[in-house]
This record gives structure tokens, sequence and C-alpha cells, in this order.
């Protein structure tokens, strides 16, 4: 076969489905220990366990938050931590109708020779860590690849070597029950046009999905979480159906049918910003097998994370400014988002951080 | 840019789009002097010019049969042959809403140090000749790649080679006007069952569509021409139903939403047996962001050239058995055909040959 049909199949086959019904997204709530750690730094925050355990309750419980999620990406920590009541985070977002997925790639290193690429490290014992993470009701994964555009770079090299990573990382989940996103992010830093990125991205996704077929993957039962197709960071900004038009194209020319949701990754886009890109490509009037859909971290936090600083006092309203980013994103996958979400504290401010490290 | 945009670009798209057409399909009526010299000893006719001559004449003038076509592929010689009333070929194909095509490979050559795997030739001087040929009034190429199911084949060397050869092929017509059909015939000749065929499919086309990425191809301005999945020929056959499925999940799996248009080849199969199959495919209710449409040779003129003989007086009735395959043919591009409805004994004989060369 050319993919290996694993005794999950079906189930690899639904749950990806299901992650990518029109109308839900994804919240990636897997920030590691130290990037969670900045974060709340951020909102002067103590870093320890309470906290971090504290916050993700407060999504997690937002009242009408669940219904615009199909899923939500959890650091280790996070899979084996319980609310205030003591039920399993696991219990309540599997309640809400939310299946609960896992970060497994275990950070970058550097690629030496080539001028500050990395590839993703995470392949050791990732088998039985995938085990382990299905028997606590994780039923989904992520591993994160990163890509620069430079002068030479995306290089030959780092690119093979991350199809290469991605593709190891996404069979050994689908052994192991759990659909892979595949991620493969090309930074936003630097100054080129969207004509570049679109060209590195079209490459990156070509060699991914490449990749992907000679190891056997089936693509029924995976999701892909590519940057959107944007200028450079230090580039003049673009209207969002320039940015819909020249993404959704990249994703034409190297996206398989048979890959049921794309699910995109904010970078250091603006909460408003990544809203209103992801509603201009539900909107564009072209062939599109595949769902579009949000799986955002920064954009779907950072105005809940300035309304809460750490107090109890302020975790209703901050819950009101995370359902806000929610439903504006559950409508953006429709492409019926009109722009009118009231605009929490930051939600238009840029969430870029040069060459930004998780 | 990732893909080449060249002069011709927005002309190819247009043509691509055109030749996948809802309703219609192509007739390859390219087959080589030394080819089509066997297919007329089976009808006693005389390999002369004029007979080939008027074997196209009486094709193209059938009535009603061009409206069923969007594109017909010319060997060099027809390319520049005429009506008996003196009109060019190309000429009246165009005024009939029929875009010439020219096959434009030179056959294949043996791979040394491979069991009986080949590679195509014919790149050298491919651009001047696609300029000539886009003079004489073609708008699109193709070029047929052949690869074999075996214990070992097909090897990596001859995928990556034949995947190399379409690329190569594909971009140079780009670059001179031509849309380029894509064809990588995986044979079907062998005992393997249709899991294998799935197999062997998928993994050829993944490498096929690497290598138009890593050339620059423009996949809005080429065409698929690929191999049904079925059971090899020393297998038992299975139903069209079956067949669809298989095919179409290979497609989705390897072929990116941007090919306007997939355009099967009939191989060994008879006439009725590639329409229903291609029938099959269309009632599949599975999303395919491609037409399915046919690029048939024998499989539209068995029984036409049996009809004919050669002789003058049996034109009517032979341009009355071609209608009939390509009415049926347009009916099962649109999932509409009803089987059984040409009732003709020759229609359902295998045009199977094994070890088939053009």
């Amino acid at each position: 076969m050319a993919s290996f049909t694993s005794k999950y199949a079906d189930e690899l086959i639904a749950n990806a489905a299901y992650i990518g019904t029109p109308g839900k997204g994804i919240l990636a709530a897997d920030e590691s220990t130290g990037t969670i750690g900045k974060r709340l730094s951020s909102i002067n925050v103590e870093n320890v366990e309470s906290n971090r355990r504290a916050l993700r309750e407060l999504l997690f419980t937002t009242s009408g938050a669940l219904p615009c999620l199909s899923g939500v990406i959890l650091f280790e920590e996070t899979l084996y931590q319980k609310s205030s009541k003591g039920t399993p985070f696991v219990d309540i977002l599997k309640e809400g109708g939310v299946l609960p997925g896992i970060k497994v790639d275990k950070g970058t290193v550097s690629l030496p020779g080539t001028n500050g690429e990395t590839t993703t490290q995470g392949l050791d014992g990732l088998g039985e860590r995938c085990k382990k993470y299905y028997e606590a009701g994780a039923r989904f994964a992520k591993w994160r690849a990163v890509l620069k555009i430079g002068p030479n770079e995306p290089s030959e090299l780092a690119i093979r070597e991350n199809a290469y990573g991605l593709a190891r990382y996404a069979a050994i989940c689908q052994e192991n029950g759990l659909v892979p996103i595949v991620e493969p992010e090309i930074l936003v830093d630097g100054s080129h046009d969207i004509q570049k990125c679109a060209e590195a991205t079209e490459r990156v996704l070509a060699a991914c999905y490449k990749a992907l077929s000679d190891h056997h993957v089936m693509l029924e039962g995976t999701l892909l979480k590519p940057n959107m197709v944007t200028p450079g960071s230090e580039s003049g900004k673009v209207a969002p159906e320039v940015v819909a038009e020249y993404t959704v194209r990249a994703l034409q020319r190297t996206v398989p049918a048979a890959v049921p949701a794309v699910v995109f990754l904010s970078g250091g886009q603006s909460e408003e910003e990544a809203t209103r890109n992801l509603n201009a490509m539900n909107q564009l009037k072209t062939k599109k097998p595949w769902s579009l859909s949000f799986s955002f971290g920064r954009a779907l936090q950072q105005s809940t994370l300035k309304t809460w600083g750490g107090k109890e006092e302020n975790v209703k309203k901050a819950q009101e400014a995370f359902l806000v980013r929610c439903k504006a994103n559950s409508e953006a996958t429709l492409g019926v988002y009109k722009g009118d979400a009231q605009l929490g504290e930051g939600a238009a401010e840029s969430l870029h951080v040069k060459d930004y490290k998780y | 840019m990732s893909a080449f945009v060249g002069k011709y670009a927005d002309e190819l798209i247009k043509t691509a789009k055109y030749i996948a057409t809802p309703g219609k399909g192509i007739l390859a009526a390219d087959e080589s002097t030394g080819t089509i010299g066997k297919r007329f000893s089976s009808i006693n006719v005389e390999n002369i010019e004029s007979n080939r001559q008027a074997l196209r004449e009486l094709l193209f003038t059938s009535p009603g049969a061009l409206p069923c076509l969007s594109g017909v592929i010319l060997f060099e010689e027809t390319l520049y042959q005429k009506t008996s009333d003196g009109k060019p070929f190309v000429e009246f194909l165009q005024e009939n809403g029929v875009i010439p095509g020219i096959k434009v490979d030179k056959g294949v050559v043996d791979l040394a140090g491979t069991n009986g795997e080949t590679t195509t030739q014919g790149l050298d001087s491919l651009g001047a000749r696609c300029q000539e040929y886009y003079k004489a009034g073609a708008r699109f190429a193709k070029w047929r790649a052949v690869l074999k199911i075996g214990a070992t084949e097909p090897s990596e060397l001859s995928i990556q080679e034949n995947a190399k050869g379409l690329a190569r092929y594909a971009i140079i017509c780009q670059e001179n006007g031509l849309v380029p059909i894509v064809e990588p015939e995986v044979l079907t000749d062998g005992s393997h069952d249709i899991k294998k065929c799935a197999a062997v499919t998928e993994t050829v086309l993944s490498a096929v569509y690497k290598a138009l990425n890593d050339h620059h191809v423009l996949l809005e301005g080429t065409l698929l021409k690929p191999n049904m999945v079925t059971p090899g020929s020393d297998s038992a056959k299975v139903a069209p139903e079956v067949i669809a499925e298989y095919t179409v999940i290979a497609l989705r799996r390897t072929v990116p939403p941007a090919v306007p248009g997939i355009v099967f080849l009939s191989g060994g199969q008879s006439e009725e047996e590639a329409t229903q199959n291609l029938n099959a495919m269309n009632k599949l209710e599975l999303l395919k962001p491609w037409t399915l449409t046919f690029s048939f040779g024998r499989a539209l003129q068995q029984s036409t050239l049996k009809a004919w003989g050669g002789k003058k007086e049996n034109v009517a009735k032979a341009q009355a058995t071609f209608l009939v395959r390509c009415k049926a043919n347009s009916d099962a591009t649109l999932g509409k055909y009803v089987a059984g409805a040409s009732g003709d004994s020759a229609a359902s004989e295998s045009l199977f040959v094994k070890g088939y060369s053009y």
C-alpha cells in the first residue's frame, strides 16, 4: 500500500475530518513552560504551575467558547492537569466536543554549515510517548518545523531535513492513534515581498508532501498547519484579499485533496489580522477541497491574557475577551466575519517578535 | 516565483481549462507511422500516407463527433495534412472548437541495469520543435513515460528518471506556448492486484508532482494523463465502481487541485470497459477538484477501424460507430452513461496487448 494502513485508520480519518468541521478550529495552548513564562511575565504573573493551570482553566471553561473549537493543543504538563473542581482538563474538553491534542516535538537545534537554519528534534522514543498520550486521552499531535527566508534560505538541506522529520513524526503518530498536524512554519521575518514568501511556501509544501508519500503517511488522517502567505515582517502590509489569493493558490499547487483541513498558524499577526485573513480565504471563490481553519495561539489569547493579568477578579472579563476571538474566528472559517468584533485591548497589536523562539 | 510565469501563462491556463470542459475529452490520434501500421494490418489496409490521411479525415469529419471533443492529439505527419477538400486538418479542428495537440516524445529506450525498464527520449531541440508546432496551430503536447509493475519494479531509478523527463518536457512546452499533457503510464501487464497498482500509481504520481514543482512548472497550465487503477492484466477483473474508488483515492492523494483536468489513458481496456470506468468515477461521491475525462486512442477507434476496413463505401457506417463511442464517453464525463446503449460486440473486445509498445 502506498499509505500504510494503521489499525487506527478509521479513527484517524474521523478525527481529522472532525477537526476540520466548518465553524470550528484549534486553540493552540501548548506553550512550553519556558514560553508560557514569557507570556506570563509580560503581564507580571509568576511562572508557577498553579498560574499555568489557572490560565488554561480560564480558557477551557469560558462559556460558549468550546463550541467554536474542534481541538486544543496541550503541552505535556497540561494533559495531566485538572480544573479547580478536580475535573481533568482532558475530560472537560471531551465533554465539550473538543479533541485534546499534544505537542510532541522537543524544539529546534541548529543545522551546522547553514546560516542559522534549524531542524526539529523529538523522534527518539516518540512511539512510546504517543502511546502514553493516547492513553491519557490525546487524539492528535503537533510537531513544529521551522524554516526561514533569506538570500540562500530556505536551503535544500533545511527543506529536506525538516520535511523528513515531519514525515517520520507523522508516520509514528499514525501507528499510535494520533492524527499528526504537520507544521512547516516559514517565519515571517525579513524584508522580502509576498511573491518570495509564496515561492518558498510552495517549495516547502511540495517537499513535505513528497516526504509524507515516501513514508507511507495516510493523508486522510493528517492535518496541515502552514503559515499564511504574506509579505515579510519588514515589508509593507497588503490587504487580506491579497494574502488570501496567494495563500490559497500556494495550497492549490501543493496540498492534495485527500488532506481534510488546513489549520493556519498565526505567526506574528495581530488577533484581528489573523481573523481577517482567514475570513478572506474562506470568501475566495476558487477550488478549496480542504477546509480552511485556524490553529491559533497568540492570536486567540493575547487580549485575554492582558485582560486577566493573573487576577481572579478579572477572570470573567478575560473570558469574555476570549469568547470574542473564538466567535470571530469561528465566523472567519465560514467567511462571514464582519470585522465587528469588539476589539479587546491589544487585539490589533502585532504579535511579531523577531526570530521568535517558542 | 515557484511557478514559471512566462509570456504564454494566461493562454496556457485558458487552454488547459478548455480541454478539461465537462462533457468533452481528447481523441488520441497520434499513432506513429509504425504503430498505425499495426492497426492497419489488423484490418488489411496498406500503410501508406493516403490511407493514414483517409482514416483521420474519417474521424475528424464524423457528423456530431467534434462537439464531444475538446482536443485531438496528432502525430507530426497529420499536423500538416489536409482534408480531401484541401483544408488543413488543424484549421478544420479549430473551426469546430477542437484544439490540435502534438505528440512530441521520440519513444522509449532501455535503462541499462534494470529489468526491462525504460526512459523516454525527445528533449533534444524540443524547444525549437515546440515553436514550429505552435506556428502550425498546435496548442498542447503529449509525452508518454512508461513504467511497469514487477517484483522490484518500478525501481527508484525508473521513477526518478521518468519523472524528471516529464518535468523537463513540461517546462519546455510552457516556455513555447504548448500545454503539456503529463503522461506517466503504469502498464497493466502482470498478475498483481488492484492494491499494488494503487500503491505504485500513488508513488509514481507523487514523484511526478515533486519533479514538476522542482522544475517550476505552472500546474494550472498542465493536464495529467494517468492510467486508471486496475488489477493486473493476468488478474481477475473488478467492477467499475471498485476501479473508480481506487483511482480517485490515488489521485486525491497526489494530484494538486491546481491541475484543471485529468484525461485518462485507456491502456488495454475495451471501448466499453474504459467508458464504464470513467463513468463510475464521475458518479463517485468523493470530492474531486479536477475534471475527470478521457484521452483515448484505441478505446475510441477500435470498432470504427473494423467498420471501415479501409473501404470508402464503409465510411458513413464507420463514422456512425465513431460517434457512438464519442457520445458514450462524453456522457461518461458527466456520470450519465447508460451501459449497453451501443450493443456493439466490438466495443467489448479487450484491446490488451502484452508489453505494448507504441
